[in-house]
C-alpha cells in the first residue's frame, strides 16, 4: 500500500516524460495519492505502533533494506503531503501556458511528491534520507527553469545550501550509526528505536548537535536560513508550496521521528541552544519579515518564522508541546501552501509584488482577496483554523516548564519572546494584506480578472482543510498521540536508568 | 437552548458565504432570521433554565488522556451574569440588525457586511457563556476578527483599511498580555476552567498566586485584554478610527458589545483580579485617566460619530474605573444601562448621517430638530441617559460607581465628577449644534426624517435607555448595588451635570463656528503621533536593522563569503556559467547520492 503511494507519482512522473498528456496524468495521480492516504488514515487511525508495514531485504551485512511503515505522525505527514501535493498540482500553470517543458514541470512536481511520501513512509535510515535527496533535484529545476526573478542564482544557493544541510545530517547520522556497537548497528527505525529504549545507543551530545544543526539547515534555523526567502521569492507557486508547505518539515519530522526519539538525554543537552535559535526564528526573522518590500519576500521570511514556534514545541520535549509541533507542522503546510498559491496566481496577473505598486487589488480580485485573508488570519494564529491549536499546545506546552519558585524558566522565557511574535505576525500580515489587497485600487489593476473557477476548488480544499482541522484539533490529537507517548516514553525510561 | 443562541449565527453568516452571497437582501434576511432565533432562545433561557442548568460540551482540545491537566471544551456557563449579558447582546443586536436592512439598503457589499454582523453575534455569544480561559480566547479573537471585517467593510477606501489594522494590531497587544496572564493562572492552579481556577484558588492549590507579586502581575496582565478590547489608555487609540465602519456597527460592535466585553471579562474573574488589591489599584487608574481623558478629546471633536466614540471610551472607563475599585457589579451595571444608551446614541447618529447625506461633520447639520422629530426625541434621551440626568437610566448605574469610588478613593471619584461635568458639557454641545440652530449646508436643509426600520428601533432602545435604571426593572437581570446610607455623591454629580449642561448651552447655542479652540484636545492629546514615532524609531528601525543584517552580512558576507572560498562556488560556478542548467543539475544530484555512497560503503 505504501509503496504504491510512492509509486503512483513515480510512474505518471514517467509516464508524461515519455509523453502521456501533463496535465491530466498528474491530476489523476495525485487525487489516487490523495485517496489511499485517506484509506491508509482511517484504517489506521488511533493504532499503536508502526501499521501497514513492508520490507525488503537489500544489504543484509549492512542492515540495510527497503522498508516502510506509518504511524500516526507519519500519517499526518501523508496526509499534508496528500493534500498539498493534490493542491499544488491543480493550481499548476496549465502546460500551453508554460514556455518551456511542460512535461518536465510536472514531472518534477511528482518527484518532489514521491521524494516527500517516501521520506515520510519510510523505516529505513537509508531510504529515508535518500527519498529527501530524491524531492532536493526537481525543486532545483522548478526554480531554476521555470522561476522569477534571479532565478538561476536562487537556484543554486538553496540547492548548495540544502545540499550542505544534507550533509552535515549525514554525517550526523552515520556518527550515530557507528556509535552503536558493531554487533546491533542497523538502519531500520523500530529497531533503532528498541536500542534506544534499552539504552544501548549512546547519548553522545555532539553526535546530536550535528542531527539537529544538519535539520535545522533544511527546515531554516536561524542563522541558517537566508536559503529560504528568496528560493521561495524565486519558486513557481507550486514548487513554493510543496517546498514550504510539506519538504521543508522533511527536516523537523526527523528530529521527531530520529533525533528525539534516539538521542533523547543528547537532545536534552542543547536545550538551551535550540531556545537560542528559534527565539532568532521568531524575533529576529520576525522583524525581518516586517521590513520587507514584497509580497512573495515576506511569505517566505514569514515561514522562517513560523519555523520557530514548531521547534519551541520541539523544545519543550513534553506531550502538550510535541503535539503542538506536530499540529504546527501540518497547519503551517496548509497556510503558507494556500498563502504561496494566491501570491503565485497575483504574480501572473500583476507581474509584481512590489507592495508599493500593489494595491486594492480585493476589488477587482474579491475571491482571491477574501481566501488570502483567510489565510493570513490562519496564519497569524486565529482561531478556526488549524493553526490556533497548534500554536495554544506549542505555548501551555512551554509554559509545563515550571522554573525555580516565582522565577521564569528558560523555557517560559522563550514563550514570552513567542508570544510577543504572534503581535509581530499580526503586523507584518495584516500590513502586507493592506498594501497588496486592501485600500483604493491602483488604476492599472481595475479591471484585473478574480481567479477563474476551475482553479478555484484547490484553494477551497485547502482552506477546508485547514478549517476542520480548527474546529476539531482533537482528531489530530489523537492521531499523533501514540508516536508522542512512544517518544517520551523513550525519555522516561533513560532516564530511570 | 445555549446551542441555539450561540450556533444560530454562525449557521446564518456560513449560508450567507458559501451560497447567497449574490442575493444580497436574502442575504440579509437569513442574518436578521437568525439573530431573531437568538434573540427568542435568548429570551426562553432567561425565563425558564436555571443558573446551573447543565448543557452538554464538545471537546475542542483536550490532553488529559497524556495525563496533563489540559482540558479546553466548548461548554457553557449559565447563571446571572451571562444571562444578562445574552439578553442585552441579542435584543440590541437584533435591533441593529433590522436597522441596518434600511442603512445599507443600497451597499454592494450587504451580504458580507451582515455575514459579518453573524460572525460577530456568534463570536460574542461565546465570550458570554465561555466557561473556562481558552474557550474565552478563542472567541475573544473571533470579535477581534469579526470587529476586523467590518470596520473594514468598506475596504476599498484607503481609512476604513487602516483602521481595521490598527484596530486588529491594538488588540492583539492586548492579548499579548492576557494570554500570558492565562499562561500564569494555568501554571499557577493547573485547570483552565473558571469553577477549577476558583477551587483551587479557594482551597489552597495554588501557592503561586499567594505571593503578591505573582498575582499582581498575572491579574494585570489578564487586564491587559481589558485595555485592548475595551479601548483602554494607553491602548484607546483604535477606537475612535474604528467609527470608519458603518454607523450600526459603531452602534453595536463599537459601543455596546465588543469593547464592554473586556468589562464582561473582568466580572467573569473577578475572583482572581480580587486577590491583588495592587493589581485593582492599577485597573482603578488606568479607568479614571481613561474616562477622563477620553471626556477632555470629546469637548473639541467635530465628527459626531468621533464625540460619540470618546464619550464611550469615557463611559468604558467608568467601568473599569468600577472593578478596580472592587464595585464589579456597579460596572456591569452601567455596561447593561450604557449597552441600550450608547446603542441609541449611535443609531440616532447613523440617523442625522443618513439624513445629511452621509455628513458626520457636526458644523455642516443644524436645525434638524424639525426634520427629524422622533430622531430628536430619542436621541435626546439618549443624550439625557449618558449625561447621568435623575430618572434616566445612566444616572443610577453612573452613580453607584460613583458612591463605590468615593467610599474607595475619593480622588477618583472626584475625578469621576469632573468627567461627568464634561460629559454634560459636549454632550450639550453636540446637542445644541445639531438640532438647534440654523441649517448650516444645503444637504443638512433638505434632511427628513427615516424610514420606520430606522427609527422604530430608536424608539424600541429609547424605552430601556430611560428606563433600565430602575431598581425594580434592572433588578429582574442582574444584581443592582444598593446604596448604604446617605451619600453626598448623587447630589454633586447632579450638580456637574447642570453646570456642564449651562456652560454647553450658553457657549454654543446658535454658533456657527466652535468659539473655544484647544489644539491639544482637538489633536487627542497627540497619542496618534507620539505611538507612530514610537513605532518608527523602534519596532520599523529594528526591523530595518534585521533585514538589513540578514540580507548584507547573514547572507551575502558570512554565506556567500565562506562558500567563494570553498570547492562549492568554484564548483557551482563553472557548472552555471556553462549555461546547460538541467544536465549539470542532474550531474549535482547524482554526484550527492555518489557522495552519500561513498561514504556510507568506506567503513
Amino acid at each position: 500500500m505504501l509503496t504504491l503511494l510512492i509509486a503512483i507519482p513515480l510512474v505518471a512522473a514517467v509516464a508524461i516524460l515519455l509523453g502521456a498528456c501533463a496535465k491530466k496524468t498528474a491530476l489523476a495521480a495525485v487525487a489516487a495519492n490523495l485517496v489511499l492516504t485517506l484509506v491508509l488514515l482511517v484504517q489506521n487511525y488511533g493504532a499503536p505502533g508502526y501499521q501497514a508495514t513492508a520490507s525488503t531485504p537489500l544489504i543484509p551485512a549492512l542492515g540495510l533494506s527497503y522498508s516502510v511503515g506509518v504511524d500516526g505522525l507519519s500519517l499526518l505527514m501523508l496526509l499534508l503531503t496528500a493534500i498539498v501535493g493534490f493542491a499544488a498540482v491543480w493550481v499548476a500553470p496549465h502546460p500551453e501556458k508554460l514556455e518551456r517543458y511542460p512535461g518536465l514541470y510536472y514531472a518534477c512536481l511528482l518527484f518532489i511528491i514521491a521524494g516527500a511520501t517516501g521520506a515520510f513512509a519510510s523505516l529505513d535510515l537509508f531510504f529515508f534520507y535518500a527519498f529527501h535527496e530524491l524531492a532536493l533535484i526537481p525543486t532545483f529545476l522548478l526554480i531554476g527553469i521555470w522561476g522569477s526573478g534571479d532565478r538561476i542564482t536562487a537556484a543554486w544557493k538553496v540547492t548548495i545550501y540544502l545540499a550542505l544541510g544534507s550533509f552535515v545530517l549525514l554525517i550526523g547520522l552515520l556518527a550515530l550509526y557507528f556509535s552503536i556497537p558493531e554487533a546491533a548497528r542497523t538502519f531500520s527505525i523500530p529497531a533503532l528505536q528498541t536500542l534506544a529504549a534499552a539504552g544501548s545507543i549512546p547519548q553522545t551530545p555532539w553526535i546530536y548537535l550535528t542531527i539537529l544543526l544538519g535539520f535545522g539547515v533544511l527546515i531554516s534555523l536561524f542563522p541558517f536560513h537566508t536559503w529560504a526567502p528568496q528560493a521561495y521569492a524565486s519558486a513557481p507557486a507550486p514548487a513554493a508550496m510543496l517546498h514550504a508547505g510539506v519538504l521543508k518539515k522533511f527536516g523537523l519530522y526527523g528530529l521527531l521521528r530520529v533525533g528525539l526519539p534516539l538521542m533523547p538525554q543528547a537532545a536534552q543537552h542543547w536545550t538551551n541552544l535550540l531556545l537560542i535559535l528559534l527565539v532568532g526564528n521568531i524575533l529576529y526573522v520576525g522583524l525581518a519579515t516586517i521590513a520587507q518590500k514584497r509580497l512573495d519576500s515576506m511569505l517566505g521570511y514569514s515561514s522562517v518564522m513560523h519555523m520557530g514556534y514548531i521547534f519551541l514545541g520541539i523544545a519543550a520535549f513534553n506531550p502538550i508541546g510535541l503535539t503542538g509541533a506536530a499540529l504546527l507542522i501540518f497547519a503551517h503546510g496548509l497556510s503558507i501552501a494556500i498563502l504561496f498559491a494566491i501570491t503565485g496566481f497575483v504574480r501572473d496577473r500583476t507581474g509584481s509584488l512590489e507592495f508599493t505598486k500593489l494595491g486594492g487589488l480585493a476589488k477587482p480580485m474579491p475571491f482571491l482577496g477574501f481566501t488570502f485573508g483567510l489565510a493570513a488570519f490562519a496564519s497569524v494564529g486565529l482561531p478556526g483554523f488549524a493553526n490556533f491549536p497548534a500554536e495554544m499546545s506549542v505555548f501551555f506546552g512551554t509554559f509545563a516548564h515550571a522554573g525555580d519558585g516565582l522565577a521564569f524558566s528558560n523555557f517560559q522565557v522563550a514563550g514570552i519572546a513567542a508570544l510577543w511574535g504572534l503581535v509581530i505576525s499580526a503586523v507584518y500580515m495584516l500590513r502586507g494584506y493592506r498594501a497588496a489587497f486592501l485600500g483604493e485600487t491602483g488604476k492599472r489593476w481595475v479591471g484585473l480578472a478574480d481567479l477563474s473557477f476551475c482553479a478555484r476548488p484547490a484553494i477551497i480544499f485547502l482552506l477546508a482543510a485547514t478549517m476542520i482541522a480548527g474546529f476539531r484539533p482533537q482528531l489530530l490529537v489523537n492521531l499523533v498521540k501514540p508516536t508522542v507517548k512512544g517518544i517520551l516514553q523513550n525519555q522516561t525510561s533513560l532516564s530511570a536508568k | 437552548m445555549p446551542w441555539i443562541i450561540l450556533f444560530a449565527p454562525l449557521i446564518s453568516a456560513a449560508v450567507i458565504v458559501l451560497f447567497t452571497q449574490k442575493w444580497k437582501n436574502l442575504s440579509a434576511l437569513i442574518s436578521i432570521a437568525a439573530v431573531l432565533v437568538s434573540l427568542a432562545a435568548s429570551i426562553t433561557l432567561f425565563l425558564n433554565a436555571p443558573d446551573s442548568a447543565a448543557t452538554a460540551t464538545i471537546p475542542w482540545l483536550d490532553f488529559t488522556g497524556f495525563g496533563v491537566p489540559f482540558k479546553a471544551p466548548i461548554s457553557f456557563t449559565i447563571d446571572g451574569l451571562s444571562k444578562a449579558m445574552m439578553i442585552v447582546v441579542t435584543f440590541i443586536g437584533a435591533l441593529i440588525h433590522i436597522y441596518s436592512w434600511a442603512y445599507m439598503a443600497d451597499d454592494e457589499g450587504k451580504s458580507r457586511y451582515f455575514a459579518g454582523l453573524s460572525l460577530f453575534m456568534f463570536s460574542m455569544l461565546g465570550i458570554v457563556f465561555a466557561n473556562n480561559f481558552l474557550m474565552m480566547f478563542i472567541f475573544w479573537e473571533l470579535v477581534g476578527v469579526s470587529s476586523f471585517i467590518l470596520i473594514g467593510h468598506w475596504y476599498f477606501r484607503n481609512a476604513p483599511a487602516a483602521a481595521a489594522n490598527k484596530a486588529f494590531i491594538c488588540n492583539r497587544l492586548g492579548d499579548f498580555g492576557f494570554l500570558l496572564g492565562i499562561l500564569l493562572v494555568w501554571v499557577a492552579t493547573k485547570s483552565l476552567d473558571f469553577e477549577g481556577i476558583k477551587q483551587a484558588i479557594d482551597s489552597g492549590n495554588a501557592p503561586f498566586l499567594a505571593v503578591p507579586a505573582f498575582a499582581t502581575a498575572t491579574v494585570v496582565l489578564l487586564f491587559c485584554g481589558t485595555i485592548g478590547k475595551s479601548a483602554q489608555f494607553p491602548l484607546h487609540v483604535w477606537l475612535p478610527d474604528a467609527m470608519e465602519g458603518p454607523t450600526p456597527v459603531s452602534a453595536l460592535i463599537h459601543a455596546a458589545t465588543m469593547v464592554a466585553a473586556g468589562v464582561y471579562m473582568l466580572a467573569r474573574i473577578f475572583f482572581i483580579v480580587k486577590i491583588s488589591p495592587d493589581a485593582m489599584q492599577v485597573i482603578a487608574v488606568i479607568g479614571t485617566i481613561t474616562a477622563f481623558g477620553a471626556a477632555l478629546i470629546a469637548t473639541q471633536q467635530n465628527d459626531i460619530k468621533k464625540v460619540l466614540a470618546y464619550s464611550t471610551l469615557s463611559q468604558l472607563g467608568y467601568m473599569v474605573m468600577a472593578v478596580g475599585v472592587a464595585a464589579s457589579s456597579a460596572a456591569m451595571f452601567h455596561l447593561f444601562t450604557h449597552a441600550f444608551f450608547k446603542a441609541l446614541l449611535f443609531l440616532g447618529a447613523g440617523s442625522v448621517i443618513f439624513a445629511c447625506h452621509h455628513e458626520q461633520d457636526i458644523w455642516k447639520m443644524g436645525g434638524l430638530v424639525r426634520k427629524q422629530p422622533i430622531t430628536f426625541i430619542c436621541f435626546l434621551a439618549g443624550t439625557l441617559a449618558l449625561m447621568g440626568i435623575p430618572l434616566f437610566s445612566g444616572f443610577y448605574s453612573k452613580d453607584s460607581i460613583l458612591v463605590a469610588a468615593y467610599e474607595h478613593h475619593r480622588i477618583l471619584a472626584y475625578f469621576g465628577l469632573f468627567t461627568a461635568l464634561l460629559t454634560a458639557y459636549y454632550m450639550t454641545r453636540l446637542f445644541v449644534i445639531v438640532f438647534f440652530g440654523k441649517a448650516h449646508t444645503e444637504a443638512a436643509s433638505h434632511a427628513h426624517e427615516a424610514p420606520v426600520v430606522m427609527w422604530g428601533p430608536l424608539v424600541l432602545l429609547a424605552i430601556p435607555s430611560v428606563i433600565a435604571g430602575y431598581a425594580s426593572i434592572a433588578g429582574h437581570f442582574l444584581p443592582v448595588p444598593e446604596h448604604h446610607g446617605e451619600s453626598i455623591v448623587p447630589s454633586l454629580a447632579i450638580g456637574a451635570g447642570v453646570i456642564g449642561i449651562l456652560l454647553g448651552a450658553l457657549l454654543y447655542f446658535g454658533k456657527a463656528k466652535d468659539p473655544i479652540r484647544i489644539p491639544l484636545l482637538a489633536n487627542k492629546f497627540y497619542f496618534d503621533e507620539l505611538y507612530a514615532h514610537i513605532i518608527w524609531y523602534t519596532q520599523d528601525l529594528l526591523a530595518r536593522i534585521c533585514a538589513f543584517i540578514d540580507r548584507w552580512i547573514l547572507d551575502t558576507a558570512i554565506v556567500r563569503g565562506l562558500s567563494s572560498g570553498t570547492w562549492a562556488t568554484g564548483f557551482v560556478m563553472r557548472f552555471a556559467q556553462a549555461g546547460n542548467l538541467q544536465g549539470y543539475a542532474l550531474l549535482f544530484g547524482a554526484g550527492v547520492v555518489a557522495l552519500f555512497y561513498f561514504i556510507l560503503f568506506i567503513k
